[in-house]
């Protein structure tokens, strides 16, 4: 029950929410390059419960819009996800059954201002305006027989620059949507991104930005400076 | 003028506060008791924009020195519920607790807004209950969706109260009762980052929308409650908000 939003996701069939999670840490790999400070302060111990945050709707840009950086010198962090598209109201969803939950999956750019400390949520540094591209479809589940292995590519300028995969999580597909959905529920159209592998490459304005995923084809944007007065944050 | 949004005899009907104690005027002429309506939140909601330890004496209590920029977390509209919920409390949770905040309900899109303009961006106010669960803290971007954005996490409501009834600034004592014990007593004076602040703050990096909501955080006085504990949040001039706390059985757990 969202507010009345101009919501650029007409992903026909499909039509999503416009409410977007994220999960930190999700590959092992990644809490891994933390190395011993996962058990020094302030974390004190490697997360138990998956570690969420919110993409705003202000975050959210349609294929082809540009993602926007406030500073024109500065640079930005790009998660390469894959998004879960959830397809029915998933309250305590056991593992087995997660995928009748599952609508179909989509490409996701979750930009940041790159930032080193995850002991408050980083709401400055991950919820900025235009800031997190999706698409460019949602492929349903049905023809992604194994979300949990598939390679993710992110070019910039033409270049591939980043090579992972959706495996190596601490939580799949199944488990993620499982653990989440034991206390909120996820409604139909809300995505659920499966989490980003360590290395994250970092743009400036002007970079052109492709991130492809087996079997989900290929989203492109652009990063562009923030054209308008005044200076971010 | 207050506006309430209410289910009732099959359909969501805008619902104002009726002539006589108790009751709510339906846009469509109709009266009917309180209690004879489902509350919802009182305005379509987007991005639920939180704030924690916003008041000293709170940050105090939960033993966190002043902070140079808001401890700010978001939280996603399933949590949402309104006026007379109920909230459920994990048989494993050992300290859950109510959080009585002033919602600011933003009204016009706000970009860049200077703290001279923003009040500008407010349509109105209603009483939040942002509950927390202890027992579920981690430190990885603290306080974790496992102990804040719950389902029935957020209640809000009974009204929205437009801006312009408020004087500004407000200084409203803010009181959550437990059964009837007053529990929480503070005033929305003390607030560590007030409302002006908060929208240039945010308007800087995050364009706020219509129906988005900043829940302002909380004063001291946050106590442990159990199922079928009555909580009665309550802002002067604002509203009386209660939730009743649910067990599990309730939920088929």
């Amino acid at each position: 029950m969202a507010a009345p939003f101009d919501l650029p996701f007409a992903f026909a069939p499909y039509r999503l929410s416009g409410t977007v999670y994220g999960v930190l840490m999700n590959h092992r790999a990644a809490l891994a390059a933390l190395g011993d400070a996962v058990s020094q302060p302030p974390y004190k111990a490697a997360p138990k419960a998956p570690v969420l945050y919110v993409k705003p709707r202000n975050t959210l840009v349609a294929p082809g819009v540009p993602i926007r950086i406030d500073d024109p010198a500065g640079e930005l962090e790009v998660g390469a996800a894959l998004g879960i598209v959830v397809g029915r109201s998933a309250s305590r969803v056991a593992e087995a059954d997660a995928a009748d939950f599952i609508a179909g999956y989509t490409i996701v750019a979750d930009c940041s201002l790159p930032h080193d400390s995850f002991y408050r949520p980083a709401i400055r540094f991950k919820a900025r305006d235009a800031s997190c591209a999706i698409g460019p479809a949602v492929v349903a589940r049905a023809d992604v027989a194994h979300p949990d292995t598939l390679g993710v590519r992110i070019l910039v300028d033409g270049r591939p620059v980043h090579s992972a995969s959706t495996g190596g999580t601490v939580r799949g597909v199944a488990r993620l949507l499982s653990d989440v959905s034991e206390f909120m529920t996820l409604a139909p159209g809300d995505v659920l991104l499966a989490g980003v592998a360590p290395g994250s490459p970092r743009v400036r304005a002007g970079a052109s930005l492709a991130i492809e995923i087996d079997g989900l084809g290929r989203l492109e944007t652009r990063v562009v400076a923030a054209t308008d007065e005044g200076a971010g944050r | 003028m207050k506006r309430a949004r209410v289910a009732f005899a099959g359909a969501l009907h805008e619902a104002t506060p009726g002539a006589a104690p108790g009751t709510l005027r339906l846009a469509d002429g109709r009266v009917v008791a309180e209690d004879q309506v489902v509350w919802l939140a009182p305005f379509e909601v987007g991005t639920i924009i939180a704030l924690g330890l916003n008041y000293a004496d709170h940050a105090r209590e939960l033993a966190f020195a002043a902070q140079d920029e808001p401890l700010v977390f978001l939280k996603g509209p399933g949590s949402v519920i309104g006026h007379r919920g109920r909230t459920r409390r994990p048989a494993d949770a050992t300290f859950m607790h109510y959080e009585c905040e002033l919602a600011v309900v933003i009204g016009k899109p706000a970009r860049r807004a200077s703290r001279a303009e923003a009040m500008s961006h407010v349509a109105g106010y209603t009483v939040a209950n942002d509950y927390a669960i202890r027992d579920y803290l981690e430190n990885w971007y603290r306080p974790n969706f496992r102990v804040k954005n719950r389902d029935g996490g957020t209640v809000l409501g009974p009204w929205l109260v437009d801006a312009a009834e408020l004087a500004w600034p407000p200084q409203l004592a803010l009181r959550t009762f437990v059964n009837g014990k007053l529990t929480q007593n503070g005033n929305t004076r003390d607030l560590v980052f007030d409302v002006p602040f908060l929208i240039e703050y945010l308007s800087a990096f995050m364009t706020l929308s219509p129906g988005d909501v900043i829940l302002t955080g909380t004063p001291e006085g946050v106590t442990d409650v159990a199922v079928c504990d009555e909580v009665a949040c309550e802002i002067e001039g604002i509203g009386r908000l209660v939730n009743t706390i649910a067990g599990d059985a309730e939920f088929g757990r």
